[in-house]
């Protein structure tokens, strides 16, 4: 908990300084300061930009600096190599161009011998405990500065600072929303502990936040019980959950920069999956409160007040979604037999229509973010499951994966262009990451069985 | 333990007893000494003695093992049965059916008991969909128990999805017991 305590006075300690800063300038919102120079690399003739990210030059030349210039420069390379909105030119081709030692002397000639575009350069300088990162993209032909901040901020965690660069650089490059800041929530029995309230042989599962690439996994929850399908609030400062710690599902809000735990639901009837309206304010949940083994969808608001049923159908209703607007919710229901996605107006006015027809058995819908107006979900594709994407204007489904172990659970990231989802394509259940088109499988957890994944907005 | 320790203890009654028979049959007595011969005159044989209705053996009484066995014992061996499903359904099958009449006996003969009932799943289903369908797998064993005339409110129903498969295996025999019913007994 202290440690979660430090990481947000760490995030909100870590100041952005647009650069040029030739003189202290006034504590500014950061997210609100605008570049200086608005200028955009391109590649030739309509091919991404061609990059590099030279080593970063560690100013203070301890070990320490050392190495956290060599993680904020690798970072920052996988961060931007993420969303393949650039072309890299491979490491061991510049091998043999004179490293820069500051701002001012670098090559341009022999960078543009390499047809480089752009030019990532960033120095660090520790003091004490505290660290001074500049990071610079150049525009190679132009010997020109295109992007430039400066971060200061502890140096606990260096890779925050290459996350915080790339997604400015992306968004000032490319007109996109990264998600290299975004954060992933999971749940895992990696603990190896025991439910006690059982004499069944039963681990625990707690959930689990890490960064989108992985790194910094955390526990969140310490209850040793049975904790499930985590999900972010919009404002990724909450985290809503399915937690038995009472004996029966019911759905707690961790908000977890505070450290404090709000009881949604209490019962006596079970809530499970929780899913956050687009504005925060609201929960729809699943409920079997007729008591008729029936489970129908609840929108109540995020404490638990204002309960209204949302489906009213005898038969099973559950797996919401909120479509981006806020308008819309997507369901799953077998009240024609197998689960099928069916979507409803927010409101609850009017019959819920169904999305699915051409598969066996679906599960799982997740709304992606705009521009994209997609539903992804797990489909029955043979003894086990498969990642599906659907067009809602169409209705055109594509498949992700294809039988590679049972894969479920899909989930989108803020900028619609990734997917994250469990797999036992490795054996145990693990969390994995694709980009919407099925490429770049990336696999994010080893430790124990780690699953339902809810990607921050 | 508990069986192992009733079966210690009854090996034991029974030496006891041979024991005790074996030391009384030997001994050689005197003959008590013929009554002394009175005028009195020889009493009226006594009325045959009226047969006694067979008495009934008494119904096993809540003093037995089961209810002296603490409720982890209870459960760690556990007098209710499960009830088990077919793949995607809630549908209480005969097997099941009988599985619960006799729970429904032991729940009448033994009042004060209040049950949580397990919904469970097999991995085939997805982890969100299954929760709900464990909870109908649940709610039909309850309603089953509850028309036999088990009081509704003794009967707590909770879904565990496929979060806690019985048997980890991933083959048609695993599966089979992990769709179940599983009656936990929570207070006695």
């Amino acid at each position: 908990m202290m440690s979660k305590i430090f990481y947000a006075a760490f995030v909100l300690g870590a100041a952005v300084v647009a650069w040029p800063a030739a003189q202290p300038q006034p504590p500014a919102p950061p997210s609100q300061q605008p570049t200086e120079i608005a200028a955009t690399i391109t590649g030739e003739g309509g091919s991404p930009p061609r990059l590099a990210v030279p080593d970063f030059i560690a100013l203070t030349t301890d070990a320490e600096s050392l190495a956290i210039a060599r993680t904020i420069g690798q970072v920052l390379w996988d961060d931007l190599n993420y969303e393949r909105e650039f072309a890299f030119i491979p490491r061991d081709v510049y091998a043999t161009i004179p490293k820069a030692t500051s701002f001012n002397d670098i090559p341009y000639d022999r960078w543009r011998e390499l047809n480089a575009d752009g030019l990532v350069v960033g120095t660090v300088q520790k003091t004490g405990n505290s660290l001074r990162v500049e990071i610079r993209l150049f525009n190679v032909r132009g010997r020109q500065s295109v992007f430039g901040k400066v971060y200061t901020g502890s140096g606990a965690n260096p890779r925050l600072y290459a996350h915080m660069a790339a997604d400015e650089i992306y968004q000032s490059q490319r007109a996109l929303r990264g998600v290299a800041e975004s954060k992933l929530t999971f749940v895992s029995d990696r603990d190896g502990a025991r439910m006690t309230n059982t004499v069944e042989k039963r681990d625990t599962k707690e959930v689990y936040i890490a960064d989108y690439d992985g790194e910094n996994q955390r526990r969140l929850t310490t209850d040793r019980t049975l904790n499930t399908f985590p999900r972010w609030s919009p404002d990724a400062r909450s985290i809503a959950y399915t937690s038995y710690r009472r004996g029966a599902g019911q759905i707690f809000v961790s908000n977890i920069y505070v450290g404090t735990l709000e009881e949604v639901t209490k019962g006596p009837a079970e809530n499970w999956l929780a899913a956050w309206s687009p504005d925060g304010t609201k929960l729809c949940v699943a409920s079997p409160r007729e008591g008729k083994g029936h489970t129908n969808l609840y929108v109540m608001n995020r404490d638990g007040s204002g309960v209204r049923k949302l489906t009213d159908h005898p038969s099973i209703n559950t797996s919401p979604t909120w479509n981006p607007a806020g308008t819309q919710v997507a369901f799953v229901s077998d009240r024609t037999g197998a689960p099928q996605i069916y979507v409803i107006a927010a409101d609850g006015v009017g019959q819920p229509q169904r999305l699915t027809t051409t598969e066996g058995y679906a599960d799982k819908p997740t709304w992606s973010p705009a521009p994209y107006n997609e539903i992804a979900f797990a489909a029955r594709t043979g003894p086990g499951f498969d990642v599906k994407i659907m067009d809602v204007a169409t209705r055109t489904v594509k498949q992700l994966t294809f039988g590679e172990g049972t894969n479920e659970s899909p989930v989108f990231s803020s900028n619609g262009r990734h997917i994250a989802f469990t797999s036992t394509r490795s054996g145990k259940k693990q969390i994995f990451t694709l980009t919407r088109d099925g490429r770049d499988l990336k696999q994010i957890t080893r430790v124990g069985n780690n699953e339902q994944p809810d990607w921050s907005k | 333990m508990t069986r192992r320790a009733l079966t210690a203890l009854a090996v034991a009654c029974v030496l006891t007893t041979l024991a005790c028979h074996k030391k009384t049959t030997p001994v050689a007595r005197p003959m008590p000494p013929p009554p002394t011969t009175t005028a009195t005159p020889r009493p009226a044989s006594p009325p045959e003695p009226v047969a006694e209705p067979t008495i009934v053996p008494p119904e096993p009484v809540p003093s037995d093992a089961i209810s002296s066995a603490s409720l982890e014992d209870l459960n760690r061996n556990s007098p209710l049965k499960p009830v088990f499903f077919d793949l995607d359904s809630s549908e209480v099958t005969p097997p099941g059916q009988k599985a619960l009449d006799e729970n429904a006996t032991l729940l009448k003969r033994y009042p004060t008991w209040a049950v949580t009932i397990e919904g469970h799943c097999d991995e085939r289903g997805t982890a969100e969909y299954n929760l709900a369908l464990g909870e109908r797998r649940a709610a039909a064993a309850r309603a089953y128990l509850v028309t036999l005339g088990v009081s509704a409110d003794r009967l707590r129903t909770v879904s565990y999805g496929k979060e806690f498969p019985f048997d980890p295996g991933h083959d048609e025999g695993a599966f089979a017991k992990n769709r179940r019913a599983h009656f936990v007994i929570t207070a006695k």
